[in-house]
């Protein structure tokens, strides 16, 4: 009953986006307010019944119910309970549901929030919002209905994927999701404002807060499934440039290149052509991954199946969408008004430089990732397209902006000192130098760009440190002083601080944890032992244990550090009852100056295990500083002035002088 | 800077970004793409010793040895032809007989082939979709369990 109750509230849910996309939009162009109005309950009735029907199909997954196919073939009776809850989306017609009760959440909260936009503009903002969800809900209704019933009903369902059943799994696809449908708002103000033909500061006022929040859920989302394809895949990766990882990046890139052109449009009405087009592109990017994810064009963890309709479905919507956006950009972007001159020396200028190495590296990215398909498309060859090129593509991109970052924000708008930047910023170029020589001295065996690599990262943190510190005047006012500077400084300042702290950290895990990374396989017999980086680790044995739903084979570590016991790790082998499927669990210690991890494999013939064991300097700093880049970003986003309600005349206090 | 010359830097440093990404572009698949093929594609085209592909198929019944320490051989069969495969390390958890691998690495003089990475199919229905299409294109036939699917890396 509950099923087809959500079956008809998806039904109906379309119908209500096609009116908000037609009604809306008439009234747009004949100026009559109450057609216009029509958007706001529209936006909120399709949440409703989105949301209506995601819970339906949750019910059937709580309560087992194998009678509806998609829960039948994903999930089954002894799965816990909040396994069962994320089955809903660990498949390819439920993730769908949950793309398009997104993408509903963000319109209607445009509807409820967006009180301070100009009718006109928000009507239009909703009805493009609007043509998205029916082009998905087409897309779900059609070719991926969740709600499809089996008959006769199976006594019990084929399960979900086992190495999916993960805490940190369960939540990553609502995250990463929240992320890059979140841009869909900012294409649908792009599209909004090219069909006014006018746009200005107060638009990029109205989308910063929207990318912003998109951007940080899908940097949280990001290091999510990195994380747990770091402990749960086994073995001590965290980013394999996998098609389906280069699908959420793509997005991320051109994201925060959006986040800081919006920036530059906000403050100085410069860059308005070229931020409408980039608002266009990231969502595009966006539903190139979702393409690249779900139309089964390529095999991994992603790709629940493969059915050619669904590709040529999501091609279509693609195609629609990012042509449609860029045709009406070419068509109307003579018309838009040129903004404000800057020179190349500025806070412009550096912000130019972000958005050109930004979008640079992600399209370097996006040939990488598509490259393998065309070529075998049009010829037939099979080839893969690995770390190797993206380290040789994306990484060097990375280095002049990595070295700018800390200097843009010294610059004043306008015109910049760039000897002045370059004196204050004396202390990170110290800090960078120190950190050099000391990874050096540490470990002159290893690579020479590495040593480079974490200076980068190590002044960059320093640069966020000295900002901080010269904008409440650490060294030149008094404390009382700085104490008051330190609570008046606005908290979007806080965020973009955090932000950039958090970028460095991240480069300093991922270089020391690349560079520096031990390994060793040993077969081991309990009572063995084996020295990782400091650590004296001895195999006690394996026992058998039986978990909720899988058998596991739990092998036994001590982890002695400098003779005192410091750890016991339990590796273990899981055999799955549903579907019949081993996993590998690692076994984990973290400690500051890096990770112990441990993997075993199969039984050997003599009674032992094989046994890969990792030490991973620093890897925690990779999710730590996405971690502090997401509080970074949230942070920002409660600043008074950027949210989304506030009245427009807060622009005035925006005008912060450069320090 | 009169407007003309601000603009002239800006584009000037576009093209110079995109020119550099260009040619990091160009380098980087010439040297860093690996292809896949079959036992029989090898047997056929040959490969050079030493350069790095990717080997695909059905892992041969009865030929998986696990020999002294973490060092296992295995013989990778299209049905057609096959190649012995040496592998140091850890086994994907879906690593079976009769069931479908990829395998990373290079060609010595003897024709064997030596892994570096093993991948193995994802799900007890599954395999390596690249590896089923290649199977299906050399007749081949497959159980209708066999859908192209997904894949597990292993790394040594």
């Amino acid at each position: 009953m509950f099923v087809e109750f959500g079956h008809f509230a998806l039904i109906l849910a379309l119908l209500v986006a096609v009116v908000q996309v037609i009604v809306p939009a008439i009234g747009a162009s004949i100026k009559d307010e109450r057609m216009m109005r029509v958007a706001d309950p529209a936006a909120v009735s399709q949440l409703f019944l989105i949301a209506i029907a995601f819970f339906a199909l949750m019910h059937a997954y709580v309560t087992s119910d194998f009678s509806v196919l998609n829960v039948a073939e994903n999930s089954h009776s002894t799965k816990p309970l909040i396994y069962k809850m994320a089955g809903v989306w660990g498949n390819h017609e439920g993730s769908m549901l949950l793309w398009v009760l997104i993408l509903a959440l963000f319109g209607a909260a445009v509807a409820v929030f967006g009180n301070n936009l100009p009718v006109t503009l928000k009507a239009r903002v909703l009805a493009v919002q609007a043509s998205i969800a029916v082009a998905f809900l087409l897309f779900s209704l059609l070719t991926s209905n969740p709600f499809a019933r089996l008959d006769p009903a199976p006594a019990d369902g084929h399960g979900l994927n086992p190495i999916l059943q993960d805490p940190a799994l369960a939540f990553h696809p609502p995250f990463l999701y929240t992320g890059y449908v979140g841009f869909s708002i900012a294409f649908s103000f792009a599209i909004a404002a090219l069909i006014e033909g006018r746009i200005d500061a107060a638009w990029a006022r109205w989308v910063r807060p929207w990318t912003l929040a998109a951007w940080m859920f899908l940097t949280i989302g990001i290091a999510m499934g990195s994380w747990w394809a770091y402990y749960e895949l086994g073995w001590g990766g965290w980013w394999f440039w996998d098609p389906v990882e280069n699908a959420s990046f793509m997005p991320w890139l051109a994201g925060t290149a959006l986040l800081h052109s919006a920036l530059v449009m906000e403050k100085r009405e410069a860059l308005k052509i070229w931020t409408v087009l980039l608002a266009i592109l990231t969502f595009s990017l966006s539903l190139m991954g979702t393409f690249i994810v779900r139309s089964g064009v390529l095999t991994s963890v992603h790709s629940f199946a493969v059915d050619p309709a669904r590709g040529v479905f999501i091609l279509a919507i693609l195609v629609l969408f990012t042509g449609g956006g860029l045709a009406l950009f070419a068509f109307r972007a003579k018309d838009m008004q040129a903004g404000g001159l800057f020179q190349p020396i500025s806070r412009e200028g550096s912000l130019v430089l972000n958005n050109l190495l930004l979008v640079t590296a992600a399209a370097t990215v996006l040939v990488g990732t598509l490259y393998p398909m065309a070529l075998e498309g049009l010829t037939g060859e099979k080839i893969s397209v690995g770390p190797p090129f993206f380290n040789m593509t994306f990484g060097p991109l990375m280095i002049p902006l990595l070295i700018a970052l800390p200097i843009g924000p010294m610059l004043a708008w306008k015109r910049g000192d760039f000897t002045g930047a370059m004196q204050r910023l004396a202390f990170a170029f110290g800090a960078a130098l120190v950190a050099l020589v000391a990874v050096f001295a540490a470990e002159y065996r290893g690579p020479w760009l590495a040593p480079f690599g974490i200076a980068l990262g190590i002044y960059v943190m320093a640069g966020a440190a000295i900002e901080w510190a010269n904008r409440v005047k650490v060294g030149s006012a008094g404390f009382d002083e700085i104490v008051r500077r330190a609570k008046n400084l606005p908290r979007s300042a806080y965020g973009t601080l955090l932000a950039h702290f958090g970028i460095g950290m991240l480069v300093v895990g991922i270089v020391a944890t690349s560079a520096y990374r031990e390994e060793h396989i040993q077969a081991m017999k309990p009572g063995e032992r084996i020295a990782v980086n400091g650590y004296d680790v001895t195999f006690t044995g394996v026992e058998r244990a039986r978990g909720p739903n899988y058998v596991e084979d739990i092998a036994d570590f001590d982890v002695k550090h400098d003779g005192d016991t410091v750890a016991r790790l339990t590796p273990s082998k899981r055999l799955y009852d549903a579907p019949p499927q081993s996993t590998t669990e690692s076994g984990i210690y973290a400690a500051w100056r890096g990770d112990l991890y441990l993997v075993i494999g199969d039984p050997q013939p003599g009674g032992g295990y094989a046994v890969r064991a990792y030490f991973n300097p620093l890897v925690r700093f990779i999710w730590l500083g996405a971690l502090i880049m997401f509080i970074g970003g949230g942070i920002s986003l409660s600043d008074r002035r950027l949210r989304v309600g506030a009245p427009a005349k807060a622009r005035q206090s925006i005008a912060v002088p450069a320090e | 800077m009169t407007r003309k010359q601000k603009r002239g830097v800006l584009i000037g440093g576009g093209v110079a970004t995109l020119a550099v990404a260009l040619v990091l572009v160009l380098f980087a698949l010439k040297d860093s793409i690996v292809f896949f093929h079959t036992p029989s594609d090898i047997a056929e085209k040959g490969v050079p010793p030493g350069q790095r592909i990717r080997l695909g198929g059905l892992v041969e019944q009865g030929s998986v040895v696990r020999g002294q320490g973490t060092t296992i051989t295995f013989k990778v069969t299209d049905t057609l032809k096959e190649i012995p495969v040496t592998f140091t390390g850890v086994l994907p958890d879906l690593f079976k007989e009769g069931q479908g691998v990829v395998a990373e690495g290079t060609l010595d003089a003897n024709g064997n082939f030596k892994a570096d990475s093993v991948l193995a199919k994802h799900d007890e229905n599954y395999m390596p979709r690249d590896v089923a299409k290649a199977l299906e294109a050399k007749g081949v036939k497959l159980g209708a369990s066999a859908h192209p699917g997904q894949l597990k890396a292993a790394m040594p």
